[in-house]
């Protein structure tokens, strides 16, 4: 908020000199701390419930009988049981991103192409599942895909199968799930950031003689990329530190690492080795949104979902 | 079916599978959660789709339920009071950070936006640490207050996105004509932005009511959330009565998105 006179500069009346400098400059301080002092209870709260606990839980990690080593992130390399964790959690990472990838962009690319008042009715499909408690979208895939559920009642009575299929308590079930809650995350800013890429690019390659798929590829598609790159890490990051999904669709067999921290709390009362693991799953996390922030700015994302 | 779609002159024809895909997608993503609702006017234990017998059995479970009812009540009163406490630090807190504008300001902001960026699981478990030494574990306190830092960076983001398009000079002019700064701010700011801030407080208490993972470590026994109940019950069974209070919240979800839709057309139109 600074007026084009002062140039830049922060403390323009000290430059200016006169009689009065040394009093306005001291009014200006007190005006800027003022502003920043209004942000203090906010601040306060989120140091002493997230800030604090979060950084002792740093200081934890590092300790083993009251001495400072290197123990718990040593074990979660060497621990078999971690290793399962880390890979069942990086799979179903992999696999809902990829299926969300497949499924969200033709519908992205379709809705960007419509008006923008089409495009906003056919995006409340999208909108309303993202407005939608966690527990009942989990739960209604739960319903849906149990072995007398609605998904095997049909296609035994339909003859397509005899025995009903498993597809709930198990890494199927849990991708279902998970993509059903990750493709908004996709679909959103992707659409936002194809409804940004310019018309005339696509006519014009038209006119220059491209067919419509040669176009797509070479014009339509490179634009894109920003937007689907953003999407394709927020989806990552958010399966990574996934935990109300999984616990109840993967019915135990499926342990994510959110899961594993879980349990490291409540069943075993390592404070050390959970704070490892969710150190390890911070700074991932942190680095890949960190990626993401460069790829897209999450206000607008989060402006354009609202 | 043969005319030009786009731009680049493909036919619809030939881009049929792209409506098809697009129309599944679609389907996909909202069936589900529709088919809950007359799944849960079903007669029988294994909900049926359509229902063979219409009843109200599962409702009626809910609402004759002390446990459920006692953690409804639990739930909306952490709701309200987290609106209460998060819209009023979040929107001072937008307005101090946007009237700023420093390098400071850019660092405040994305401390307060650490909420979305930490791992909610690992926040529970040091909030539940926190917690167990002051004796807030299974509080109202406790969940209040975890719930509005929770909620805090929604409020300031949406009021923020509010003042961007809210003209400050109107504030000074207020005060060069001799209000005080505080007059100014709520007499001519604040019923401008006010719609941002009813957006905010609509995030609040949405994240609030729907959080699931602090609340299955911190609010317990006679202090359980909706939600941690839910968790609980769907872990062990298939509890009927759950879709009964899917299909509440539900309808609930789909008003405060028609209000929130509300807030945003009467934004852009004054």
């Amino acid at each position: 908020m600074r007026s084009p006179r002062t140039n830049g500069k922060e403390y323009p009346h000290r430059d200016r000199g006169g009689v009065n400098a040394e009093v306005l400059v001291a009014a200006d301080r007190r005006e800027r701390a003022f502003l920043l002092g209004l942000s203090g209870g906010a601040l306060l709260l989120v140091t002493v419930i997230l800030v604090l606990p979060v950084g002792w839980l740093f200081y934890l990690s590092f300790v083993t009988e009251d001495q400072f080593s290197f123990d718990h992130y040593l074990r979660l390399t060497e621990s078999r049981s971690y290793f399962l964790t880390f890979q069942t959690t990086f799979e179903i990472s992999f696999a809902v991103t990829a299926i969300c990838l497949l499924l969200g962009y033709p519908l992205s690319y379709l809705l960007s192409q419509l008006s923008a008042r089409a495009a906003a009715i056919w995006l409340i499909f999208v909108i309303i599942p993202f407005w939608t408690s966690l527990l009942v979208r989990t739960y209604a895939w739960l319903v849906l895909l149990q072995r007398r559920g609605l998904i095997n009642t049909w296609l035994v009575e339909s003859g397509v199968i005899d025995e009903p299929l498993r597809l709930v308590h198990n890494f199927t079930g849990t991708v279902i799930g998970m993509t059903h809650i990750m493709l908004p995350f996709l679909i959103l800013p992707l659409y936002a950031s194809m409804r940004t890429i310019d018309r005339d690019l696509m006519r014009a390659a038209a006119n220059l003689g491209a067919s419509p798929v040669k176009a797509f590829w070479q014009v339509f598609f490179p634009l894109s990329l920003p937007g689907l790159f953003a999407g394709i890490v927020l989806v990552f990051v958010l399966c990574l530190g996934f935990y109300v999904t999984p616990a109840l669709l993967g019915g135990g067999r499926i342990i994510m690492w959110s899961m594993q921290i879980e349990r490291t709390v409540t069943l075993y009362a390592d404070w050390g080795a959970a704070s490892a693991l969710g150190m390890v799953l911070l700074v991932v996390t942190l680095a890949m949104l960190a990626l993401l922030s460069r790829l897209f700015n999450l206000e607008r994302l989060f402006r354009s979902s609202s | 079916m043969t005319s030009p779609a786009s731009e680049t002159q493909i036919t619809h024809l030939r881009r049929l599978w792209l409506y098809l895909l697009s129309g599944s997608v679609m389907a996909f993503l909202i069936l589900p959660i529709f088919i809950v609702i007359p799944m849960s006017f079903s007669d029988t234990v294994y909900l049926e789709f359509p229902p063979r017998e219409w009843s109200l059995r599962w409702y009626r479970k809910y609402f004759g339920s002390i446990e459920w009812r006692d953690a409804t009540w639990i739930s909306l009163q952490a709701a309200f009071f987290t609106v209460l406490l998060a819209t009023p630090l979040g929107t001072v807190a937008a307005y101090g950070l946007h009237l700023s504008g420093s390098r400071v300001a850019g660092l405040i902001r994305t401390a307060l936006a650490t909420p979305l960026m930490v791992p909610v699981i690992l926040i529970a478990i040091g909030i539940f640490f926190l917690f167990a030494i002051f004796g807030l574990n299974n509080t109202m306190l406790g969940l209040v207050l975890a719930h509005t830092t929770m909620a805090l960076p929604f409020v300031v983001i949406t009021v923020s996105s509010g003042l961007q398009t809210y003209d400050i000079n109107q504030e000074k002019v207020a005060r060069s004509l001799g209000a005080t700064r505080i007059k100014a701010f709520l007499t001519v700011t604040l019923p401008q932005i006010r719609l941002s801030i009813y957006s905010g407080a609509l995030f609040a208490f949405i994240t609030s009511l729907d959080e699931v993972v602090i609340a299955l470590f911190i609010s317990g026994g006679p202090n359980a959330t909706i939600t941690r109940r839910m968790f609980i019950s769907l872990r062990d069974q298939i509890d009927p009565t759950i879709a009964a209070i899917s299909t509440i919240l539900i309808t609930l979800s789909v008003t405060l998105f028609l209000l929130s839709q509300l807030l945003g057309r009467r934004h852009r139109s004054s």
